[in-house]
């Protein structure tokens, strides 16, 4: 209602000041019958909001001065003098009260002789003194400014930043000596302050989205008979304008899918042991410069070997195909357009018609569909958007002589045809790239766009896009030049029509550069969208209990591993995006500073391979020298002796591997490694004892503990004393703080409170429950 | 500058010469007149489309003119052109013609062409103007732009 209001309130104020120039003019002839209109319109579209929003004062005025007007425009009353000044008389009366509405202060006099002016039978207008006491106005905090005028405010500042580039470029070259760098260089910082600011100003919350998603889930949930609770999350979130409207449709779509096939009706809840309402969660949130709105139902889910079976049967791909394709790839099939026509696929897979238009759609804007789902517990779609439409962040490469920009949202890493973990085959005049546990296609960037290669010196490399769910594919490129943030504007419609270009862009060096439009390349290259990653058949014999390893070269040129979980990506970053900086080298991507590790300073390197780590709230990159291959490593360890970058060494075809330890390297990044003083202590009884410094000490630092030894501490500070079965030490710490170790593993009953000291899971728990209680 | 009322209708033309031929463009539309030297190809684009340039900041879509009218193309080491800057459906192209002539009212009316031009030629010709002593070739930039239908400009 307030926003209601607000708008009324501007909206007048607007007319108001348009019309105060017609005012006067219709003063000086009262005849001028499109004056008339203007003012008629006006009353009338204040009397029409008033009624609505039951402003009684406002709309008692208005409707006088329309029915006077109303006359006048039938014919049934000259316009004279006195009409004039009565109707202008009310327009003041009624700017004065809008004023007040916003600002909360009464108006006060009556506006009964008001009134009374412009009847028809006249009456003397006494002009009372407050009409005129155009006192301070509540000082307005917003304005209302066109979009278009948004829009080319906008243009212009794109501008400003390519002129900007131009201008950066010609400095470059002429080398003006460093005052004119630092003119420049404030120069730049305004203009970078203008464009943030400016493309705020095109930031609308999402709520304006979202806004509406009650009302339609609960109309569909009563035509559908299926009771919906619906959470929506995070509408503090910000998008450009013209991408909010431009996702309201597909945002619509996916959740009449998700209501109409996706949720069950309540009887079939019931019998799978669902409650009767159906959950529907639609949430929001930032990351980095992308925004990820996600839909998310706990109905019935997508069958994704019906959905197969109905891909075969469609001609969409081949039965020998679809058998090798994952999980994820046979989800994507829901995006295929052959196959969401068919009306039956609704019933079968709990998703349905239009899902290839959702996909089309978030794609244009530059955006990501990605689609996941539990059989019988529910979808989840994610879209994930660039920020703003006109600036995106993009890979600059290089092929053939020509110079192309990729959008970072699409690209999932980068390898080097020379890289160890990669291998290149050839398929009947295809190309297949084996990386990992994944085989995936490879296009040729000269190739598809028919351009002559240039002779080579650096190994070329491939750029792995993902552009939707599943349609992955690499694609080669001669060279790898720099990120960059680019303003894109649409291309001509005759280079669009070329089908693999999203754009054009004007960077730093001044030359025009294309946006390659990662979608319409897989479309171009005749890559199935669902069919473009075939995994590799996993070997037979599955080494048991081992976990998924990286082997790299470190910059110290040592082997090292790292868990491949923690690994989101490879990449190739550029040595001039690495700083060292407030006390710790950092890596600047995807415009956000992220910790990085390395044994090396990097910067005069030109590009460095990193490893981006994510514990999924912590970001990291570790610089290595390269990638050797992804193992499995047996789970035994030997634990490093000190807590640090390396957990333990483990052997591995003879070699000795250094671990990283995942969970160092992220409680570093944040820089929260517990202090010594934070952390529990454990008292060990034993000083001489090898077997306790030796073997005990780093299970329990690495548990999280500092370590005492009897005498060091007393044991009323210790959290946990942990003793030998012959030690003197323990014999005054109260119960359940002491930990005795035993050598016989059975002999339990003596002493309830006694571990066997090989027993690790025994160990960790008291350990654990050391913790606890220190924390409670 | 246009449609002066009452008087008979004088239209602004730039008027440009084409492989020989005197031709008129439409000044309303046309935005300023460049010479470009640097292009960036754009690979699978139209044979007329000889690519993008940057103009000030702004970069506009090159059209090869003589390709468009399925002339012989302009020689492709040519170093700096001269382009006819033109705003279509927001989009701003550049129109490659071999020598800008003037920019002056002609009070004529366009008269259709009577007379059988090359193919090319006919598919871009919006009428003739009659200029004094000499006749103009009036040409729709919008047919320039839209090129030869592929299988001619192959």
């Amino acid at each position: 209602m307030d926003d209601i209001l607000a708008e009324f309130i501007a909206e007048t104020r607007e007319t108001l000041e348009a019309l105060s120039g017609e005012l006067v003019a219709w003063e000086n002839d009262p005849a001028d019958r499109e004056r008339l209109d203007a003012m008629f319109r006006f009353v009338h579209t204040v009397k029409g909001s008033c009624g609505f929003l039951n402003l009684d004062r406002l709309e008692r005025l208005s409707h006088a001065a329309e029915d006077a007007l109303a006359q006048v425009r039938d014919g049934a009353r000259p316009a004279d003098r006195a009409l004039v000044s009565a109707v202008l008389a009310i327009v003041d009366r009624i700017a004065e009260l809008a004023e007040a509405l916003d600002t909360g202060e009464a108006v006060h006099g009556s506006d009964d002789h008001l009134i009374a002016a412009v009847r028809a039978d006249g009456g003397a207008i006494d002009p009372p003194a407050e009409t005129q006491a155009h006192a301070q106005r509540g000082a307005a905090r917003s304005i209302r400014i066109s979009l278009d005028l948004l829009d080319r405010m906008m243009a212009g500042v794109s501008d400003l930043v390519l002129a900007r580039n131009d201008l950066s470029r010609r400095l470059q070259d002429a080398d003006l000596g460093i005052a004119v760098e630092g003119a420049f260089e404030r120069l730049s910082l305004c203009v970078a302050d203008m464009r943030d600011t400016i493309t705020r100003t095109r930031m609308q919350r999402i709520e304006k989205l979202f806004a509406s998603i009650p009302r339609l889930v609960r109309d569909l949930s009563a035509e559908l008979g299926k009771p919906v609770d619906l959470g929506v999350e995070g509408g503090d979130v910000e998008l450009d304008r013209e991408m909010i409207e431009l996702i309201r449709d597909p945002l619509t779509h996916i959740i009449r899918n998700a209501l109409d096939h996706g949720i069950e009706a309540p009887e079939e809840r019931a019998r799978a042991g669902k409650a009767a309402q159906g959950r529907l969660r639609v949430t929001a949130r930032q990351s980095g410069n992308q925004i990820i709105i996600e839909v998310s139902d706990d109905g019935r889910g997508i069958d994704p070997e019906r959905l197969v079976a109905r891909a075969v049967a469609d001609g969409i791909i081949s039965s020998d195909r679809a058998e090798r394709l994952p999980h994820e790839a046979r989800l994507a099939l829901v995006f295929e357009p052959g196959l969401s026509t068919a009306s039956t696929i609704t019933a079968l897979s709990g998703r349905g018609v239009g899902m290839d238009v959702v996909r089309a759609n978030i794609e244009r804007i530059g955006g990501v569909v990605d689609i996941a789902s539990v059989m019988g517990r529910g979808v989840t779609l994610s879209l994930r958007m660039p920020l703003t439409l006109s600036i995106i962040p993009a890979l600059v490469i290089g092929t053939g002589g020509h110079q192309f920009a990729i959008p970072r949202a699409a690209i999932r890493e980068i390898v080097r045809e020379n890289n160890a973990a990669l291998a290149i085959e050839r398929l009947a005049g295809t190309v297949i790239a084996r990386l990992r546990e994944e085989r995936i296609p490879v296009v040729s960037l000269e190739a598809m766009l028919g351009v002559e290669p240039l002779p080579q010196s650096m190994p070329r490399s491939l750029v792995i896009l993902n552009p939707a769910g599943g349609a992955l594919y690499a694609l080669s490129v001669a060279e790898l030049h720099d990120h960059q943030e680019l303003v894109i504007r649409p291309a001509c419609p005759t280079i669009m029509a070329a089908g693999v270009y999203a754009g054009m862009t004007l960077p730093d060096t001044g030359l025009p550069m294309l946006l390659l439009d990662p979608a319409g390349i897989a479309d171009m290259a005749g890559i199935a969208a669902a069919a473009g990653v075939d995994a590799v058949a996993a070997p037979a014999v599955v080494e048991e209990d081992g976990v998924s390893t990286l082997l790299f070269r470190d910059l110290d040129g040592a082997e090292r591993g790292v868990r491949l979980s923690v690994i989101e990506r490879i990449e190739d970053v550029a040595g001039d995006q690495i700083r060292f900086g407030a006390g710790r080298l950092r890596l600047a991507v995807e415009g956000r500073i992220i910790p990085l590790v390395g044994f090396d300073s990097l910067t005069d390197r030109a590009m460095v391979n990193v490893l981006r780590l994510n514990d999924g709230a912590v970001e990291l990159a570790y610089a290595i020298e390269e990638v050797i291959d992804i193992v499995r490593l047996p789970n035994h360890v030997v634990q490093a002796r000190n807590q640090g970058i390396v957990a333990g060494v483990a052997l591995f075809e003879g070699r000795q591997i250094e671990l990283l330890d995942p969970h160092w390297l992220f409680a570093d990044a944040v820089g929260s490694i517990p202090a010594g003083g934070e952390r529990p202590l454990c008292l060990f009884g034993d000083r001489d004892d090898a077997w306790t410094r030796e073997v005990l000490r780093p299970l329990v630092e690495a548990a999280g503990y500092r370590v005492a030894f009897d005498g060091e501490a007393s044991p009323d500070e210790a959290h946990i004393v942990i003793a030998g079965e012959n030690s003197g030490a323990g014999a005054t710490v109260p119960e359940g703080r002491l930990l005795r170790l035993r050598s016989d593993i059975a002999a339990r009953d003596a002493d309830p409170f006694s571990v066997y000291r090989y027993d690790r899971a025994g160990l960790m728990t008291a350990l654990q429950a050391g913790r606890a209680r220190r924390e409670g | 500058m246009r449609d002066v009322k009452g008087e008979l209708m004088r239209t602004l033309y730039l008027i440009a010469e084409l492989d020989g031929q005197r031709i008129a463009l439409d000044a309303a539309h046309i935005d300023s007149v460049v010479h470009v030297a640097h292009v960036t190809p754009v690979p699978l684009a139209p044979r007329h489309l000889l690519g993008l340039a940057a103009l000030r900041s702004r970069v506009i879509t090159v059209i090869d003119c003589r390709a468009a009218l399925a002339l012989d193309p302009v020689a492709a080491e040519a170093a700096v052109r001269t382009a006819v800057v033109i705003d279509v459906d927001g989009h701003q192209y550049g129109l490659v013609v071999d020598r800008v002539e003037d920019v002056r009212e002609i009070s004529a009316v366009p008269s259709p062409v009577r007379a059988r031009l090359g193919a090319g030629w006919n598919r871009a010709a919006q009428g003739m103007i009659d200029d004094g002593d000499s006749s103009l070739l009036l040409l729709d930039p919008v047919r320039l732009i839209a090129g030869a239908p592929q299988a001619e400009a192959a």
